[in-house]
C-alpha cells in the first residue's frame, strides 16, 4: 500500500472540527501529550512500516517547506 | 606485586608459585586472560576438547557483588553441554512473570513461560559469583579427568607484544614477574580490558548520561518471584525508574535510576541507600544491605574482535546496558562460538581464517545486542522533551491498549542471535521451519526421556529425520556423527520438519545449524563441512 496524500477523508472540515474539539480546554502540554497518543494509535492502526516511513518523511518535508518558525535552517 | 581491585566472594584459584616462574618463557597453544564467566566458559570448552589452555586472572576468584544476575536459556544450554548446569539450576531462581508499573498504577504483566518442550527455562536468576563458582567446579572435575586445563590466580598481564607467530606476555605475580608465550590469546578481561588498552585498540560507541544505584538486600519477604519494573516509581527518592528482582539466598536486587547529576559518594552512604530502599519496601521492612554499587553504562564495541593472534570475547569486545541481560549471556555465546573454532585451528584441522568467522558472527551478535540495549535505554531515559512525551504517551496507552504494551521497553530480554547470511553457512535446501533455519541455534525438543540438545555432543552432528545416511561423514579430519530419528513427533517434528516429510541437518559444535537438506547427498554434506570449517566457502 502507498501512502495516500490525495483527499481521502469524506468530510475534511468535519474531521478538522473533531480534531480541534479533542484539544478543547487542554494546556499546551496536555495537547502535546494527546497528539503523541494520537500518533501512536493511528500508527498502530496503519500497521505498515513502509507507509509510516513515507508519512514521517512527508511530515518532515512539510515542516521544512513551510519553514519560517522554529526549525531554522532546513535539515540536509 | 599484583594490585587487588576488588574483594573476592569465592576464592576459586588461589595463587600458587609454579616452576615456569623461574624458567625461560614457555609457549602455550592458548592463553586466556580473565577468569569471569566468559574466560571460564572458554577455558572449560577448549579443555574438554583436549586443547591445552592456560587461564590467567589477576585475582584469586570471583569478585564480590551479584552483578550479572539473569542467565538466559541459551547460556544454560551451553553450560549444560559443558557439564556445569546442574548446580546452576539447583541454586537459581526461576521466574516467568514480569510486572510493569507506571507511578502507582500496574500497567500490565507479561509471562515468559515456557513454550513447552525445552529442557531449560527462559531465565534463571543467579548471582554471578555462583555462576563462576559452578563453572570452576566443573573445570576442577575436568582436570581430574585429565583435561589439559591450568588456572593461575594472581597472575596479572603487565605487557604484551604480538610477535607474528605468537604473543609475548609479561606477567606480574606476588613473587615477581615472569614471561610466557601464547600462540593464541583470548582476552576476556572485561570492559576496561587491559589487553585491549595494551594494544591501543579503540572501543567506540555511545555513552549514556545516567547513573543507576544497585542495592542488593537480604530479607525474608513475601514478594512473589517476579520481575517488577516501575516507570516514575511512586516511592520517595526512587528516581525515574526502579526494579525489584529476586535472587537466590533471600537476596533481592533493587535498582534505582538516579539521573546524571549526582554526588556518588553521598548516594552510596548506607543511610541514603536505606532511605531509598525503605521507600520501595515500606517503612519497617527488615533487611540487610549486602552490596551496593552505582554504575553508568555505555553501548560500544571494538571494530574487530580479532587483532592478529589476540581474540576478544565478552565485555572486552562489546559493552551494553544491563537492561535485557545481554552482557554475560552474549559473552558466554562468544566463548562457545570461539572455542570449537580455535580448537580446530590449533589442531591444524581448519585454516586460521576460520577465526575471522568468529568476528563476523559475534560482531553481528554484538550489533544486535547493542541495538536492543540502546533502544531500551532510550525508552528508559528519554533524551529530549519530545522523546519523554512519546514515552509517557506509550505508558498512558499501555494501561488500556495491548498494542502500546508491546512498545513498553524495560529491556528486551536476551535471546541468541541467528547467523543469517554468514560466511560459514551452507545451503538451506529444506522447506522447513524458520526456527531451525541455517544459522539458527538448534531449538531444543524432548526426545525419549531426555532432550535433543543433550544428544548433540561436542562435535559436528548429522541430524537426520526419516532419511538414510552414513554413521559418520569425515572431511579433512573433521567428523560429523550421525544422530537419527525415525517418525519424529511433537515439538521435534514441529521444530525440525514443519510441513517437510524428511530432513538432513548439519549441526555445528556450537549447536547452530550449518546447512539443511530435504535428502542425503554425501558430497553436499562434505562441501558444507568444508564451508563450516572455513576451508572453502559454499558459494
Amino acid at each position: 500500500m502507498d501512502l495516500i496524500l490525495t483527499p481521502n477523508l469524506p468530510d475534511p472540515d468535519g474531521f478538522y472540527d473533531d480534531l480541534l474539539a479533542a484539544h478543547e480546554g487542554l494546556s499546551a502540554e496536555e495537547s502535546h501529550a494527546l497528539n503523541a497518543r494520537l500518533v501512536l494509535i493511528l500508527a498502530n492502526h496503519v500497521g505498515d512500516r513502509a507507509v509510516l516511513r513515507a508519512a514521517l518523511r512527508a511530515a518532515r518535508d512539510g515542516g521544512e517547506t513551510n519553514a519560517g518558525g522554529s526549525g531554522g535552517a532546513a535539515a540536509p | 606485586m599484583v594490585q587487588a581491585r576488588y574483594d573476592i566472594a569465592f576464592r576459586l584459584y588461589p595463587y600458587e608459585r609454579v616452576a615456569a616462574q623461574s624458567q625461560p618463557p614457555r609457549r602455550h597453544p592458548v592463553v586466556i586472560v580473565g577468569g569471569g564467566p566468559v574466560g571460564l566458559a572458554a577455558a572449560l570448552d577448549l579443555g574438554r576438547r583436549g586443547t591445552p589452555v592456560l587461564l590467567l586472572d589477576d585475582h584469586e576468584g570471583a569478585g564480590k557483588g551479584s552483578r550479572a544476575i539473569c542467565f538466559a536459556r541459551r547460556t544454560l544450554e551451553i553450560a549444560d553441554r559443558l557439564g556445569a548446569v546442574a548446580p546452576m539450576r539447583e541454586k537459581g531462581v526461576v521466574w516467568n512473570i514480569g510486572k510493569v508499573f507506571y507511578g502507582e498504577d500496574r500497567l500490565f504483566e507479561f509471562d515468559l513461560s515456557p513454550e513447552p518442550g525445552h529442557r531449560h527455562p527462559a531465565f534463571i536468576n543467579l548471582q554471578q559469583p555462583y555462576f563462576e563458582k559452578f563453572l570452576m567446579e566443573e573445570i576442577r572435575a575436568a582436570q581430574a579427568r585429565g583435561a589439559p586445563l591450568e588456572i593461575r590466580g594472581c597472575n596479572a598481564v603487565t605487557a604484551l607484544t604480538d610477535r607474528g607467530d605468537h604473543v609475548h606476555l609479561e606477567i606480574g605475580t606476588p613473587d615477581g614477574p615472569y614471561a610466557l608465550e601464547a600462540e593464541w590469546l583470548i582476552a576476556c578481561d572485561g570492559a576496561r580490558s587491559p589487553v585491549r588498552e595494551g594494544l591501543g585498540l579503540s572501543f567506540d560507541g555511545r555513552v549514556f548520561e545516567d547513573n543507576f544505584l544497585i542495592a542488593d538486600v537480604r530479607m525474608t519477604a513475601d514478594f512473589p518471584t517476579e520481575r517488577w519494573f516501575w516507570f516514575e516509581p511512586p516511592f520517595e527518592g526512587a528516581g525515574q525508574s526502579a526494579l525489584l528482582h529476586r535472587q537466590p539466598d533471600d537476596v533481592w536486587r533493587l535498582d534505582f535510576q538516579l539521573g546524571w547529576d549526582i554526588d556518588r559518594k553521598a548516594e552510596l552512604d548506607p543511610a541514603a541507600v536505606r532511605r531509598r530502599v525503605d521507600g520501595m519496601l515500606g517503612q519497617g521492612a527488615e533487611y540487610d544491605l549486602i552490596w551496593t554499587s552505582i554504575y553508568t553504562f555505555q553501548c560500544r564495541r571494538m571494530e574487530r574482535f580479532r587483532r592478529g593472534r589476540v581474540l576478544f570475547a565478552g565485555d572486552s569486545a562489546h559493552q551494553v546496558s544491563p537492561f535485557g541481560a545481554r552482557g554475560a549471556n552474549s559473552g558466554v555465546q562468544d566463548a562457545e562460538n570461539l572455542a570449537w573454532k580455535l580448537d580446530l585451528v590449533v589442531r591444524g584441522l581448519a585454516p586460521e581464517t576460520l577465526l575471522d568467522s568468529y568476528c563476523a558472527e559475534r560482531e553481528h551478535g554484538a550489533d544486535e545486542n547493542i541495538l536492543n540495549s540502546t533502544r531500551a535505554t532510550d525508552f528508559l531515559t528519554p533524551k529530549s522533551e519530545i522523546s519523554a512525551v512519546f514515552r509517557n504517551a506509550v505508558l498512558d496507552l499501555a494501561r488500556d491498549h495491548p498494542f502500546a504494551r508491546a512498545m513498553v521497553n524495560s529491556g528486551r530480554l536476551s535471546v541468541p542471535c541467528v547467523y543469517d547470511g554468514m560466511p560459514l553457512n551452507g545451503p538451506d535446501a529444506l522447506d522447513g521451519p524458520a526456527v531451525s533455519r541455517v544459522g539458527a541455534p538448534c531449538p531444543d525438543a524432548p526426545v525419549g526421556d531426555g532432550f535433543l540438545l543433550g544428544r548433540l555432543g561436542d562435535g559436528f552432528t548429522l541430524l537426520t529425520f526419516d532419511v538414510d545416511a552414513p554413521a559418520h561423514v569425515e572431511e579433512g579430519g573433521v567428523v560429523a556423527r550421525r544422530l537419527a530419528f525415525e517418525a519424529p513427533t511433537g515439538a521435534l517434528r514441529e521444530r525440525y520438519l514443519g510441513q517437510a516429510e524428511r530432513a538432513v541437518y548439519l549441526i555445528r559444535p556450537d549447536q547452530h545449524v550449518a546447512a539443511r537438506w530435504a535428502h542425503c547427498d554425501e558430497a553436499a554434506i562434505r562441501r558444507a563441512l568444508r564451508a563450516a570449517t572455513g576451508a572453502e566457502p559454499w558459494i
